[in-house]
């Protein structure tokens, strides 16, 4: 049977997928890792944000790099305090934030493993597929060796790293067309 | 193990589609790039913990008095790519009220709100992969895509799958109606068996006599089970 089609969310979901501000904190009280901010912008084509309209929703290991499903052979030891999804709606200035731990490396194929990354999607009225992307964390030794952004034509990798800032907060700004459009995976 | 094959070509919309105006400074211009399936695509949300509500299912019981309008069922099953029910599913399913009008502040369309409908609720597939809804039949609604555009009646509807690979985000529309042929949403998936799928079929077996008529929509997400013959996407 083939997949059912994607259709876009529109502009008016936010009363049916967002009215639980809880799923901004993937990290509870007592999740182990150091404890950050993931802090989201969402601009389009012309450069301006997406006021309320845009969605993002978060995947994310926990900070020894395990999901909490019965595809990881680790998940039985996921850590219980964090729930490794998150989903907010962007705010007027096309931002939301989210409280987290960083996550740990992941296996990759073929032994490898993978640099610490946040898998995000992004949905929005005049999407109609969602767009996947991830998160890495500008400076940290393990993207030289990451084997996904090793796929990345190396100018637009840059595109997929967070900016450290103050308060342990990491800035992530997506960019859906135009100059520094972030990069987009097919999965 | 559960296997992802690619997407057959023209099942799903591209992001740039000219008639949906939205898509033209939202559509990435580069192209996307082909990731390889890791744990992190191949893990995803689980939602067994979270509580779903006794009528969370059904939107015209969250107020006291009922909302306005055709009280419809609509039902149908989760499956994968072989057919087979995908159990523990979260369907999330939003709509317009039956004036054509979403509880939402930028709505400004000038039809009524209805103050006993919100027009949201969830529900999980059963072990069979069935689900099932008691809504309201939502009302087609005005926008300004183009002159005189108007959106087909719809549901939408959101699904969270075994996997990341398998979010799906869609929307379901009602048989017969004059608006699907014009638009630009629906239109935006090339094959039209894969358009026609998205349109719910009236099934007299949903049906609930002296109550409400039925719709049936079954969903189809990514997913087979893999065979000795088949490899997995590289």
């Amino acid at each position: 049977m083939t997949p059912s089609g994607s259709q876009t969310v529109g502009p008016f979901f936010n009363f049916g997928l967002t009215a639980n501000a809880a799923l901004g904190t993937l990290a509870g009280p007592g999740a182990r890792g150091k404890r950050i901010r993931l802090r989201f912008r969402v601009f389009d084509g012309t450069g301006a944000p997406s006021p309320g309209d845009a969605m993002i929703e978060l995947w994310q290991a926990d900070a020894e790099g395990r999901y909490p499903h019965a595809e990881d052979p680790q998940g039985a030891q996921a850590d219980p305090h964090f729930q490794g999804f998150g989903r907010l709606e962007t705010s007027p200035e096309g931002v939301c934030e989210f409280e987290t731990v960083k996550p740990g490396r992941v296996p990759g194929p073929g032994g490898t493993s993978q640099a610490p990354h946040v898998n995000v999607i992004v949905f929005a009225r005049g999407l109609l597929r969602h767009l996947h992307t991830r998160l890495y964390f500008a400076g940290d030794a393990a993207n030289e060796h990451d084997p996904v952004l090793n796929l990345v034509p190396a100018a637009r990798r840059a595109t997929l790293l967070a900016a450290p800032g103050e308060d342990n907060v990491w800035q992530f700004d997506i960019r859906l067309q135009g100059g520094h459009e972030t990069v987009f995976f097919d999965l | 193990m559960i296997i992802y094959p690619p997407v057959p070509p023209g099942s799903q919309p591209p992001y740039l589609h000219t008639p949906y105006g939205s898509t033209h400074h939202r559509a990435p211009r580069q192209p996307l790039i082909t990731l390889p399936h890791t744990l992190s695509e191949r893990t995803g949300p689980v939602y067994g913990h979270n509580p779903i509500g006794e009528t969370d299912n059904d939107l015209t019981r969250h107020f006291p008095e009922a909302p306005q309008g055709e009280r419809i069922i609509v039902a149908g099953r989760v499956l994968d790519e072989d057919g087979r029910g995908v159990p523990g599913a979260l369907v999330e399913l939003w709509q317009a009220n039956a004036a054509g009008r979403y509880r939402h502040a930028r709505d400004n369309h000038p039809a009524p709100l209805d103050p006993n409908f919100l027009g949201a609720g969830r529900a999980v597939t059963d072990d069979e992969g069935g689900y099932r809804f008691t809504t309201i039949k939502p009302g087609a609604y005005p926008w300004r895509n183009h002159p005189n555009a108007w959106r087909p009646a719809h549901l939408h509807f959101s699904l969270f799958g075994p996997a990341l690979v398998t979010r799906l985000v869609t929307q379901m529309y009602f048989p017969n109606d004059p608006l699907i042929p014009l638009d630009p949403v629906l239109g935006g998936i090339p094959d039209a068996a894969a358009r026609e799928r998205l349109v719910s079929s009236f099934d007299l077996a949903i049906t609930q006599p002296e109550w409400a008529l039925g719709y049936r929509f079954d969903i189809v997400l990514r997913g087979r089970r893999a065979t000795p013959f088949e490899e997995p996407r590289p």
